[in-house]
């Protein structure tokens, strides 16, 4: 079974919410990329996003867009990054799961791609620039058996978000702002009616993302899904040395025990 | 080629165009979509359209025999299709008011857009002046410091103006800021694209809207000729001049279209702006389609000594001509464009934008190898106004030496 659904299914039985934080690969230099995962993984996150630094960037907001710049100015291509998953996969165990630009994909190859990832133990991609009418061009990632986790947003209609959801593997990555990663004008009073809604719908976990960055958020949005994504928020930490604000963040989410 | 019913269904022609958007965009390009199908069809919407394109901005713009420069190249009879002369001095406008009045058929109140040198900029600002839209451009900070004339006009008319420092601060990073806005600010704003690039539905939007520029052409042609020219050329940055050039002869097999791209310093340099000739098929801002990247498929900057070609991609109509060689695409350097705007100048006393520069230089090489008596029309797409400081002190230096 995938690594990534295994580890969500085990957060189900155990009653707990997912909490997948996402970092940014090569930011700093890919050789902290191993002690980041380990950290993660102590911490008790669920998974981890590894973004991939892409020149044009449109879903990000600022802070994910300069961690991107400074990786790119580190040199970091998508090639070195697989290299090196290759290099750690005996040492890591969290599920890793990739986040990137359609273009970075097409331009390392299809084929090559999902082979390199099936070898560097990658258990999903989430592409934020392919919506499902574009999919299929990535199809032969999800024959391989690594998950494409799909994205429903706060405009996504209802009939969208059952066509969605139905084919969905790994789990509902539910956009929570109309914006970008990283925005703040998040949770209005529709936000948890709308959780609501896609989890009705969906077969798999629906995990909450963009624009959660304190416990307080983490701890209102996670009671009407099974998850959350927290990426700029980690960003900052790595970078400003503050990494037990991502404890509190995993903290936060392990509070509330499903009754 | 016989009937041409591109894009399908799903946006793509051939394998390019598309949607890559982030979800959260949907729902807007879906029900840009609607509208649009319905405002081909609706009588009132068309007439609103042609009363705009006719009172407003000037339309039918005249195809003009170049006497002078026919005799110059010695070849084929060349005419100018004069886009120079619509109000605001360019094609653009021809677009952003037809996306003008579909931001009001869609109810929306607020419309932004990109802008390198300012002339997309100006002629949405423009429209949405007389249309009563509150406009932002978003602009490269790089851009807004070399263009400050046109950052002003754009506020004379009303516009917001916001600078974009994100990545290299030129164009492609103002159409990704516009796009964050967007996908923030959907609900009550529209996106008017300035070229056929961008997700399904612009490309064909933007497309449609041009091609008045090619429908007039050919009508004009046959009436004074009686016959269709033998050769059209349009030059080509995103392509939406020449889309419109060139879309309503895609079928008339025997007219040969050329399209020219900004070859820069030299197609062996790295500063040019020829993603046709030296990119590789990728996805950038919404489709899939020629782009100028590195071996990571990081986006490369482009260059050229016009604004207005420098952009590092092609929309992916152009893409599916080149690989079905209908449209045969070539380029011109910065050199070659420079000499062509005096040439005109001098010639024909019109002096053109430095991105149609790259079309009458080719055109004019392109005369001289054809027989006397074969026409040849050139798309002049803007007019040279706003690049008479650029070319002042290019050529200022040299006199000098």
């Amino acid at each position: 079974m995938n690594k990534l659904t295994k580890a969500l299914e085990e957060c189900q039985a155990k009653q707990e919410k997912a909490f997948i934080p996402y970092i940014m690969a090569g930011d700093g230099g890919l050789e902290r990329l191993k002690s980041q995962l380990l950290f993660l993984e102590k911490s008790g996150a669920t998974a981890v996003e590894l973004g991939i630094p892409f020149s044009d960037p449109v879903a990000d907001g600022p802070v994910i867009q300069q961690a991107g710049l400074r990786s790119l100015g580190e040199g970091t291509t998508l090639k070195a990054v697989l290299k090196k998953v290759m290099e750690i996969k005996n040492e890591v165990n969290i599920p890793i799961i990739f986040m990137g630009y359609s273009n970075s994909i097409l331009a390392y190859g299809l084929k090559e791609f999902t082979e390199d990832c099936l070898h560097a133990g990658i258990s999903g991609c989430i592409i934020p620039d392919v919506p499902i009418e574009e999919e299929a061009m990535f199809s032969s990632i999800k024959t391989a058996g690594i998950v494409l986790i799909r994205l429903v947003t706060l405009t996504s209609s209802k009939d969208r978000i059952t066509e969605i959801t139905a084919g969905a593997e790994g789990f509902i990555y539910a956009v929570t702002v109309k914006g970008i990663t990283g925005a703040r004008n998040v949770f209005g009073g529709e936000l948890g009616g709308y959780l609501k809604k896609v989890k009705e719908l969906s077969p798999v976990p629906v995990l909450a993302g963009f624009g959660i960055s304190t416990p307080e958020h983490v701890r209102d949005t996670i009671q009407s899904c099974d998850g959350v994504i927290v990426g700029s928020k980690i960003i900052e930490c790595f970078e400003t040395g503050k990494e037990e604000q991502i404890q509190e963040l995993i903290r936060a989410s392990k509070e509330l025990v499903r009754k | 080629m016989s009937t041409y019913t591109l894009p399908d269904k799903t946006g793509h022609f051939g394998a390019y165009g598309g949607r890559f958007v982030p979800e959260t965009l949907m729902a807007a390009i879906t029900e840009l979509e609607e509208v649009y199908d319905q405002s081909k069809k609706d009588p009132e919407f068309q007439e609103q359209l042609s009363y705009y394109l006719k009172q407003y901005i000037g339309r039918e713009t005249p195809l003009y025999f170049a006497e002078n420069l026919t005799k110059l190249a010695g070849g084929a009879d060349i005419y100018l299709k004069r886009e120079d002369l619509n109000h605001t001095g360019a094609h653009k406008i021809n677009n952003t008011i037809g996306q003008a009045l579909l931001t009001q058929k869609m109810g929306k109140k607020k419309v932004i857009a990109e802008t390198g040198a300012g002339q997309h900029g100006v002629a949405t600002a423009t429209v949405c002046a007389l249309l009563k839209l509150e406009c932002i451009i978003f602009m490269g900070e790089e851009d807004i410091r070399r263009q400050k004339l046109n950052v002003f006009r754009m506020e004379l008319l009303g516009a917001k103006v916001i600078s974009v420092s994100q990545g290299s601060g030129t164009l492609k990073d103002a159409v990704n800021e516009a796009l964050r806005y967007w996908v923030a600010n959907v609900d009550d704003t529209h996106y008017i694209m300035g070229s056929v690039l961008g997700p399904h539905p612009f490309p064909v939007i933007v497309r449609d809207f041009q091609s008045v520029i090619g429908k007039e052409t050919k009508r004009q042609y046959m009436e004074e000729n009686h016959s269709l020219p033998d050769a059209v050329v349009a030059c080509i940055g995103g392509g939406s001049n020449a889309m419109g050039m060139f879309y309503p002869f895609i079928e008339d097999e025997t007219v040969k279209l050329y399209g020219v791209e900004a070859a820069g310093h030299g197609l062996d340099t790295h500063l040019h702006a020829s993603s046709l000739t030296k990119g590789k098929p990728g996805v950038l801002h919404g489709a899939f389609m020629y782009v100028l990247q590195n071996e990571d498929g990081q986006i490369e900057e482009a260059h050229s000594i016009s604004a207005g070609l420098d952009y590092p991609g092609v929309g992916p109509e152009h893409s599916y001509l080149k690989d079905t060689k209908r449209v045969e695409y070539t380029s011109v350097t910065d050199k070659e464009a420079l000499e062509a705007l005096m040439m005109l100048s001098r010639e024909e006393g019109i002096i053109p934008a430095l991105e149609s520069s790259h079309a009458i230089s080719y055109g004019l090489k392109l005369a001289k190898e054809m027989d006397k008596g074969t026409g040849l029309v050139i798309c002049l797409s803007g007019r040279g106004d706003k690049d008479v400081e650029t070319v002042k002190s290019i050529i200022g230096g040299s006199e000098h030496e």
